[in-house]
């Protein structure tokens, strides 16, 4: 009981964290430098990149408690990959939504196919795919989803890279690493949403994995009570 | 404990037979792969001429859509007897297993691969001869590539209701890279000036796929049979 | 005619009038021909800043979205599982 109290204002502490940094986020962005080719539509930048952050964070939370939960049978680990799986979801559809809305003014297009937008709608569509086999396919299906899970983590690098492999329209994986150097008055906003996805992320993680949990011990009474 | 080569030559063995008594996977997938190739053209020919560079993705698509197809009965014929119990309570490396399966499933796709490929060099007045050995290297790389996750796929599905449907769901997201890679490196080959530089990128990325999927694929196997 | 029909058709005759009102007062000299300009000027380009606001409120929906969707699931579990600590409690009085 105590246990749950602390973990419920946790949960509460980090969410209320997390709203307040993004409601102030615009203040800070707002007194961020303009970019010189893009203008005022660059400023989504920082909420498209930190989303694509957690959401490949998410991705690999996914994989690795998968493969935990393939090759050592922990329950615990399984819920983990559910809840970051589904997180996963929910953070690249942020991303695949502030990315056109960037790019119908920098490109001119709503969408390209592109490798790093081709490549991220395929690892968005793994996602979904994992959250329909756990949903659809029977019992068994957490171990088989975690396979799918595994796959999809070896798939983000893929992601990541292809942007530098093929010189493309969508901009190079250097401009984040570099903005410390290259556009001072960009990095600290941009540290800040990062650093709000995050504490959002978390909060939102140990509310979906405490949900699984709960679910696993209603189903722990029902078997019980079944026995009586 | 038999060595790991021999389990998976005799597994393989023992699908030849099965397939050798009534050509009924090679015969099906064939014709549903020169039905797919078909209906492409109808649909990619415009004045009775093909469209400009569509033959490339016509062929990985009939291959892609075939290969689907002929995943399910690969693994649909262990249900029957309890067949699959009995392979998995063997004592073997259950890897070898899946690499019997696996190189089953690969000798399957080649023999529609050469079809479809002879099919659309015709239909689409594509020079495939042109870079035969190149067009080969990546159709062979598409296939391993793609035979690897379909087979762990439809292995882990066997026994999952909606496994029919879940399987093109599950296994089109993760080829999908190796699909792409395979469609460029083919259009780079049949573009008027052949980029053979950029075929040879798109194989080294497809040789990577491979790689890093067909180890995933041999390492989750035998957790992932485990029930 | 009952209330329901006679409220369409006011509302229809309204629109009806409305639409010939404004059609009314716009007189429209027609286009002699077109004149093309290599680019828009800037206040015709698409304005950036709805588009930048889109993008926080949709993430705002998203992650609040998200959240109430969580409590919801919460609430049905441990409701049931209150329900079930009930039963349990019941089955031992019982025995």
């Amino acid at each position: 009981m105590i246990c749950m109290m602390q973990s419920q204002r946790m949960f509460a502490a980090l969410s209320v964290a997390g709203l307040v940094m993004f409601a102030a986020a615009p203040l800070l962005i707002a007194q961020a430098p303009y970019e010189s080719t893009m203008g005022l539509i660059q400023k989504i930048f920082y909420f498209h990149v930190p989303g694509w952050i957690v959401m490949f964070l998410a991705v690999f939370i996914a994989g690795i408690a998968s493969a935990i939960h393939l090759f050592r049978n922990r329950p615990a680990a399984d819920r983990l990959a559910l809840a970051a799986a589904e997180l996963a979801v929910v953070f690249g559809l942020i991303g695949l939504v502030t990315g056109p809305l960037w790019a119908i003014k920098a490109w001119g297009v709503w969408w390209q196919w592109e490798p790093r937008l081709t490549m991220s709608l395929i690892l968005e569509l793994t996602m979904c795919a994992y959250l329909l086999l756990r949903r659809y396919g029977g019992p068994g299906s957490d171990k088989l989803a975690a396979g799918v899970a595994i796959f999809a983590m070896a798939n983000v690098p893929f992601v990541y890279l292809s942007v530098n492999i093929w010189r493309t329209i969508h901009p190079a994986t250097s401009v984040v690493p570099q903005l410390a150097g290259s556009a001072p008055g960009m990095f600290g906003p941009f540290v800040w949403c990062a650093v709000a996805f995050l504490v959002l992320f978390t909060a939102m993680m140990a509310a979906r994995t405490r949900l699984e949990a709960q679910r696993a011990h209603v189903e722990r009474l029902h078997l019980a009570l079944e026995e009586r | 404990m038999p060595n790991f080569f021999r389990v998976a030559w005799l597994v393989m063995r023992k699908d030849l037979t099965i397939e050798a008594r009534s050509w009924e996977m090679v015969s099906t997938t064939l014709f549903f792969a020169v039905s797919c190739v078909l209906v492409f053209s109808f649909a990619f020919v415009r004045a009775g001429q093909p469209v400009e560079g569509a033959a490339a993705g016509i062929l990985w698509i009939a291959v892609a859509f075939s290969g689907t197809l002929a995943l399910g009965p690969t693994f649909d014929r262990e249900r029957h007897h309890d067949a699959l119990r009995g392979l998995l309570l063997a004592p073997v490396e259950r890897s070898a297993i899946f690499f019997g399966k696996f190189l089953g499933v690969v000798l399957l796709m080649t023999a529609v691969e050469v079809v479809v490929a002879v099919l659309v060099a015709l239909l689409f007045q594509a020079p495939l001869a042109a870079h035969a050995w190149w067009v080969a290297a990546l159709l062979m790389l598409g296939n391993v590539g793609f035979a690897a996750v379909g087979t762990l796929f439809a292995a882990m599905l066997v026994r999952t209701r909606s496994r029919s449907v879940l399987l093109p769901i599950l296994l089109y997201p993760i080829t999908l890279p190796a699909l792409i890679a395979g469609v460029m490196g083919t259009s780079a080959l049949l573009q008027a000036e052949p980029n053979l530089d950029l075929a040879r990128l798109w194989a080294a990325m497809l040789l990577c796929f491979d790689a890093v999927f067909t180890t995933l694929a041999l390492w989750t196997f035998e957790p992932v049979m485990t029930e | 005619m009952n209330g329901v029909m006679r409220a369409a058709t006011a509302v229809i005759l309204v629109l009806v009038m409305a639409a010939a009102g404004v059609h009314g007062a716009q007189p429209q000299p027609p286009q002699e021909e077109f004149v093309p300009i290599d680019e828009l000027p800037p206040g015709d380009q698409m304005p950036a800043a709805p588009l930048l606001i889109a993008a926080y409120a949709i993430v705002w929906a998203v992650v609040f979205g998200y959240l109430w969707s969580i409590w919801r699931r919460l609430s049905t579990v441990e409701r049931e599982m209150q329900e079930l600590a009930r039963r349990a409690d019941a089955g031992e009085q019982d025995s």
